[in-house]
């Protein structure tokens, strides 16, 4: 049975259609990625489904309840990692989470016990009596993903969680991502970082314009979509237009990316070159999921 | 519509430790501020007042500080404190996250505007006990008085923070609304010494009543015009109180 399950799930405001009739189905267990461009819908379904955002229309059922009328009971079992740095400046690294591990009812030694666990998860122990705003980015971020589990969440949402971290920091919450799932925690992962959703998820959702795109396994969707690998070329300025009438003729799929087209496609690098009478470099590669995203959310800003 | 459960305690307590931490700064506004008009205005202008029963200026102005200072502590907190934590430090979204509600969060914000009120008219009280100007044991009750009253105030300007655009918008609460009631509730004055339409608008204030109530606590003297004011404030309280819950749900449940 799916522990997050969506059915029409849809948000308006006045002139805009920001979340329009999802339907999800996560899995018990699962890492969910939700992919899609800035102004795709993503963070209002999130609000959805956190009880943060009442929906114009469609249900939310977590672990089998409806989250309208179980909201405080299913937001007990849910942890939740904002993107907006919400951590408590009045209060210091320690404080933040005892405060908060009180608004779970823990009670108060076993809040302690949780919070140096959680702390030390997060490589922050050092940190305990630190005030907020003397932590850098990353710290913060590391400490917003300890707070997220305090409540030893059934399902964590997580919306951009690497944002803003250095690599090193990057790769230390990647691993204990991954290690939530040998913890059975179903993971719900908002990102725009391709090489995350393809390193994390089980299962990714590209999200565009309010609607799910596409649902599968990273793996799989690179496959369908770009199983002939791509073409990357370098145009100049003055070709581009020519070949890029030249690939629309000939009925090629292409994304432009800076002064770089890529063409999704398994024919010859000659037959490529013969598109334009300048000569053109070429290279050949596997496809990602990034050129998945592009190929389907289209490159220019929606904003 | 829905109500806040005992979650609420919740929030007081977070504020409760903020404040433990950090009270040292705000303590000249809420405690030196009021004694020191008392004690300036009671010696000084009261040299030059004679009042009509013979009491002294500082022992009728007392009751007024305290309740004057009850109404700026809840006002403060509920306005520029509420608001910095909702839109800038975004404590309410982390909050609502959690197995409490909107409405938790709004009484728990309101409770502790009342107990703020509670801390400085307590304060003011032991001082002006000091200062021999109370002279009824009934000056004990002015405690709940206070508590009641910031939970009035604290309702009124969390529901005025649901609505207001920008923290700039405080100064109209605070120019137009509270500190007119400061000078124009009978505080420093009976509000039989100003002009008819002064006087009809004092008696809407919501401060006129507390300042009455908390007058005859500590003198003692009772009347049956007290009744009607003590129900005001109960009216008024519960009114504002219902009313910022589904506000503040509007405001950030969207």
């Amino acid at each position: 049975m799916a522990i997050v399950k969506t059915e029409g799930l849809t948000k308006k405001y006045r002139d805009l259609v920001a979340v329009d009739h999802v339907n999800l189905e996560i899995e018990e267990g699962e890492c969910f990625g939700l992919l899609g461009p800035n102004g795709a819908g993503k963070t209002t379904l999130i609000r959805m489904l956190i009880a943060a955002s009442p929906p114009t229309e469609g249900h939310v059922w977590i672990l089998g309840k409806d989250l309208q009328k179980h909201a405080r009971e299913i937001k007990a079992v849910i942890g939740v990692v904002p993107q907006m740095d919400n951590l408590d400046p009045d209060l210091s690294v320690l404080q933040n989470l005892l405060a908060f591990a009180r608004y779970f009812d823990i009670p108060r030694k076993e809040a302690h016990r949780r919070s140096l666990e959680v702390l030390t998860l997060f490589e922050l122990q050092n940190r305990m009596s630190s005030q907020i705003r003397e932590l850098s980015g990353g710290m913060r971020r590391r400490l917003l993903l300890a707070r997220g589990l305090l409540n030893q969440p059934k399902v964590i949402v997580l919306d951009e969680p690497s944002i803003g971290l250095d690599p090193q920091a990057r790769y230390l919450v990647w691993q204990k991502l991954t290690e939530l799932k040998s913890q059975g925690v179903t993971r719900l992962l908002c990102t725009q970082n391709m090489d995350e959703a393809a390193l994390l998820c089980d299962r990714v959702a590209i999200m565009h314009l309010g609607k799910i795109l596409n649902i599968d396994t990273p793996q799989k969707l690179v496959e369908r979509y770009g199983d002939s690998g791509v073409v990357e070329i370098e145009v100049d300025p003055a070709s581009r237009a020519g070949l890029i009438r030249q690939l629309k003729e000939r009925g090629y799929e292409y994304t432009e990316i800076a002064n770089h087209v890529h063409v999704f496609t398994a024919d010859s690098d000659a037959a490529l070159q013969g598109l334009v009478t300048s000569p053109l470099r070429l290279r050949r590669r596997q496809a990602t999921l990034e050129d998945i995203f592009f190929r389907l959310t289209g490159r220019s800003l929606l904003e | 519509m829905r109500l806040f459960s005992w979650r609420f305690i919740r929030v007081w307590q977070r504020n409760r430790d903020v404040f433990l931490r950090l009270w040292r700064p705000e303590a000249p506004g809420f405690f030196a501020e009021p004694i020191l008009i008392l004690l300036a205005m009671g010696t000084g202008l009261g040299a030059y007042v004679g009042l009509v029963n013979g009491q002294k200026y500082i022992e009728f102005i007392a009751p007024g500080i305290i309740a004057s200072y009850a109404m700026f502590s809840a006002s403060f907190e509920c306005t520029y404190g509420s608001f910095v934590r909702m839109e800038y430090q975004r404590t309410y979204d982390a909050i609502i996250s959690t197995p409490l509600s909107v409405e938790d969060v709004v009484a728990g914000e309101i409770f502790w505007g009342a107990t703020r009120s509670l801390m400085t008219g307590t304060a003011i009280l032991i001082v002006a006990s000091a200062f021999q100007l109370i002279h009824s044991p009934w000056a004990v009750l002015i405690l709940p008085l206070a508590f009641l009253e910031g939970l009035m105030f604290g309702s009124i300007a969390m529901l005025f923070t649901a609505v207001v655009p920008s923290i700039y918008t405080f100064n109209y609460f605070f120019t137009i609304f509270v500190t007119p009631m400061f000078y124009f509730s009978g505080v420093f004055f009976p509000l039989t010494s100003f002009p008819e339409l002064v006087q009809r608008l004092s008696w809407i204030a919501p401060l006129t009543p507390l300042v009455y109530l908390t007058r005859a606590l500590v003198s003692g003297q009772f009347y049956p015009g007290l009744i009607g004011a003590f129900f005001l404030v109960l009216g008024l309280t519960a009114v504002f109180f219902l009313a910022a819950l589904p506000a503040m749900s509007r405001r950030l449940l969207k």
